[in-house]
């Protein structure tokens, strides 16, 4: 649709003017509709932050707006991993958070006191139309084509596939960072096509920006150099490039270390390294095209590309000691396991315990991406065509992207522009050729026939290129319009049905359609927020820490900012082992209330009963003496929790706590669990060490309390059996085995 | 032999063809090459324990070399076809400002 504007029939009207005219309105209402598919959850439900992350991201602006930024750059949290706290400042990523107070009191100061939380809510809508119009200026880098920047605008602006990490509530790192992305690409294609200090110099600083922003930056990091790198390879070095690299090496370099969660890793880890072994590459062809330029001479020539090539080699063997050495940091486990797609699985649990950290299946390309997916290839082939600098990168970016994307479900979204970028081409070089209305002159048909007398099937000239009937033409650019706008309805019903969904509140439909909404989690967290003293310490698996730190605003022992391993394998222990030994484990870390998600009332499948192997593999990654993955297991090898589980699963705090007083819900012998689909034991679980404090309406939140130690010194078990009245009908007069007592 | 020949046509062919002004720039670029050396030294010889400082020092001297040759090869007539759009004067703006963000961070860095 936006193709069809820039060329109208009236040749009066068809001025420069009118097309910029027309190309701000259309950018206007890409940015609007991209801003507006984006508000489904805030119209149905509320503008409230999402799913996990974004809690702590928001908790983060929050502390920013109300002590200022020195305060927040170097805040220490006392809040988060109880006995250990967070050097915040020093562990996180603040662009987002800066950028919203920077927003928050640029509208203060022009007299429109908007609440933070809305300003934290809408910032990945807005983002998201900057992101259309760094597309659109990336995509008119890369073409003449008038109209395929304007199709890639449109396609970046509602394409699902970054929708899913920027919904309006959606606060997270991705929001901003995608935007960032986008232009540092545009201004590294800027810099290297004009060969301009400045543009680099504007790349790196966005760079910069985007180093405080997002840990994708190490993508950008690496894909420049491999973009100056086959530049090289391919004999297209040229002075534009060694000015356009070196400015954005020197200074991003320097500017990505002032954060300080970045520091000296630019220098001291194997992500890096590219980017620093073509900086070094890059200088020496610079001085070798010098002197080349200085002495002629076959032979020397090709001395020199020896030179070449074994400085290329010895910088990598240089780079592979140091490795081994131990003065540059291996690739990390978060970057390793994207090539070695087993490790984390075997290594690192916690890695592939997050789902988003799972390969991705064929149909969610199609889901994200819709028929971007398949004009893609044909947009990289037309870069193939007309192969210049800048379609390098983008025929290298669609390698990259694609892979990693095929690795990792959350790298949709790196791959997401540059699918955008390509399917644009294509889509605008399809429509350039069959919306034109001018048909081939037929002086050209007159000419054609006799050449091919002549010359057969090799014809030295172009052949008269051209559509010549309208009907054919209208039938292609009419099934061109029906995929567009098809993608346009896909886009709309996969965003409103898939991505909108805020995770803090459950909706579900009433059998006549109106909408039921539950909302236990906020009032736990509310309970919590309320009931409890200011500094009790809430235990829960790690996915819950930031929400609780956020909306019940209470210490947590982990969360999930996973940074100390063994803390969350202690947690694990805790929930996974038996009451006696649980019980020491939450003393020593001052534990007051225990959460856990149960989802057996409701059928709300991602609980913890759910999410218990991963505690328990965690927990054996560290205790292997201690914890068993394989006793939770019957000896069939099910993993059960009804009467046929184990006797480890069911004396584990996770069980006891999940299935306390449940069965009381149900008819005698009806008791049933709807996640997994059995009949639980009427005979419920018995707590000695701690009690039921709370449970939320649908049983999907409970809250229990650690109980003190007992009054007169005997252990939980027995003190709980006497409460219950278990005590023994004659007290036996056999002397027990008694040790000495020492004093 | 052949190294001597070499080095003899570099020499002669660099006092010829360069310009004054080039002169001056490569005389500034060997300053920094050596003051960037220097400091690689001393962090040998005694070691780099203000890590940042001894990184920010560095990176000014790498930073401000490879801007300069950048200024060099723009302002060189003999590049002029690979830079249409960029005049001497637009080159040597645009080093100034590189320059000013370059040691902005350098002096951040240095703490």
């Amino acid at each position: 649709m936006a193709a069809k504007s820039p060329q109208g029939p009236a040749v009066g009207y068809n001025t420069e003017s009118t097309r910029t005219l027309l190309r701000v309105v259309i950018l206007c209402f890409i940015a609007a509709a991209a801003i507006s598919s984006r508000l489904f959850s805030v119209i149905r439900f509320e503008s409230i932050i999402h799913e996990f992350d974004p809690w702590f991201n928001f908790r983060a602006t929050k502390y920013l707006v109300a002590n200022g930024f020195y305060k927040f750059w170097d805040w220490f949290d006392d809040r988060t991993w109880h006995p250990l706290g967070r050097v915040t400042g020093g562990t996180l990523y603040p662009g987002l958070m800066v950028t919203s107070g920077a927003i928050y009191h640029a509208l203060r100061t022009l007299t429109v006191p908007v609440d933070i939380r809305n300003i934290c809510v809408l910032l990945a809508p807005a983002c998201s139309g900057l992101t259309a119009f760094a597309t659109y200026l990336l995509t008119n880098e890369m073409t003449t084509s008038p109209s395929a920047g304007l199709l890639a605008a449109v396609f970046m602006g509602i394409a699902p596939g970054y929708i899913s990490r920027s919904v309006a509530g959606s606060y997270d790192n991705e929001a901003i960072a995608i935007f960032l992305l986008v232009f540092t690409f545009y201004l590294w294609i800027k810099a290297l096509k004009l060969g301009s200090m400045l543009w680099g110099a504007l790349c790196a600083l966005f760079y910069g920006y985007m180093v405080a922003s997002w840990g994708g930056y190490a993508f950008i990091t690496c894909l420049l150099p491999v973009h100056a790198l086959v530049l090289i390879c391919m004999g297209r070095y040229s002075t534009r490039l060694y000015v356009s690299y070196t400015t954005w090496y020197a200074l991003g370099t320097l500017a990505s270390m002032q954060i300080p969660f970045v520091g000296f890793l630019p220098i001291k880890t194997s992500e890096h390294m590219p980017a620093l072994g073509i900086f070094g590459f890059i200088q020496l062809i610079g001085f070798i095209q010098y002197v080349r330029s200085a002495i002629s001479g076959r032979q020397f020539q090709t001395f020199l590309v020896t030179i070449l090539v074994a400085t290329f080699g010895l910088g990598l063997l240089g780079l592979v000691a140091l490795t081994s050495l131990g003065y540059i940091a291996p690739w990390s486990g978060r970057f390793y396991s994207l090539w070695d797609t087993g490790y984390a699985k075997i290594h690192i649990p916690i890695i592939a315990s997050v789902s988003e950290h799972q390969p991705t299946a064929w149909p969610s390309f199609f889901f994200d991406l819709n028929f971007l997916i398949w004009l893609f290839p044909a947009g990289v082939y037309l870069c193939f065509q007309d192969l210049k600098d800048e379609h390098v990168f983008v025929v290298v970016y669609a390698l990259f992207g694609s892979y990693f994307a095929g690795v990792m479900v959350r790298l949709m979204l790196t791959l997401t522009p540059v699918v955008c970028v390509a399917a644009a081409m294509a889509a605008s070089q399809i429509l350039d050729t069959y919306l034109s209305w001018k048909t081939p002159v037929p002086v050209e048909e007159g000419q054609e026939a006799p050449k091919k007398a002549k010359g057969g099937l090799r014809g030295s000239d172009k052949p008269t290129v051209g559509i010549y009937s309208n009907l054919t033409k209208v039938m292609v650019s009419g099934s061109m319009l029906v995929y567009l706008l098809m993608f346009v309805s896909h886009c709309t019903w996969v965003t409103s049905n898939a991505y909108s969904s805020p995770s803090v509140v459950l909706a579900s439909r009433m059998p006549d359609g109106s909408q039921h909404i539950i909302d236990d989690y906020r009032e736990a967290y509310q309970w919590l927020r309320q009931n409890t003293k200011e500094d009790a310490k809430i235990m829960s698996w790690w996915d819950y820490g930031y929400q609780i730190g956020g909306m019940a605003d209470r210490p947590t022992l982990v969360d999930n900012n996973t940074w100390n391993n063994t803390h969350i394998a202690t947690v694990g222990k805790a929930m996974s082992s038996r009451e006696e030994v649980s019980y020491p484990i939450m003393r020593q870390h001052e534990v007051d209330y225990i959460l856990v998600v149960f989802g057996g009332l409701l059928g709300y499948s991602g609980d913890d009963i759910n999410k218990f192997l991963w505690m328990v593999r965690i927990a054996e990654g560290i205790w292997p003496e201690e914890v068993k993955e394989r006793d939770f297991f019957t000896a069939q090898g099910e993993y059960r929790v009804d009467e046929g589980a184990t006797e480890t699963m069911k004396n584990s705090l996770m069980y006891k706590m999940s299935y306390y007083n449940y069965a009381s819900l149900f008819p005698a012998g009806q008791a049933a669990d709807r996640v997994r689909g059995v009949r639980i034991p009427d005979q419920g679980p018995v707590l000695n060490t701690i009690e039921e404090a709370f449970t939320s309406e649908n049983w999907i939140i409970r809250i229990y309390k650690v109980k003190d130690l007992d009054n007169i010194g005997r252990d939980h078990a027995n003190a709980a059996a006497f409460e219950r009245g278990q005590k023994k009908k004659k007290p036996t007069k056999k002397r027990g085995a008694r040790v000495l007592r020492v004093d | 032999a052949n190294w001597d020949k070499v080095l003899q046509n570099i020499y002669q062919y660099y006092m010829k063809e360069t310009p004054q002004r080039t002169k001056l720039i490569d005389v500034f670029l060997v300053f920094i090459a050596v003051v960037g050396a220097l400091q690689f030294l001393y962090c040998i010889l005694a070691g780099n324990y203000p890590f940042n400082a001894f990184l920010s020092g560095f990176g000014a001297t790498v930073g401000q070399f490879v801007l300069t040759i950048s200024l060099r090869i723009q302002t060189t007539a003999a590049n002029k076809s690979e830079f249409p759009e960029v005049s001497p004067e637009r080159a040597f703006a645009d080093y100034v400002v590189c320059s000013l963000i370059l040691h902005f961070f350098c002096v951040n860095f240095i703490n």
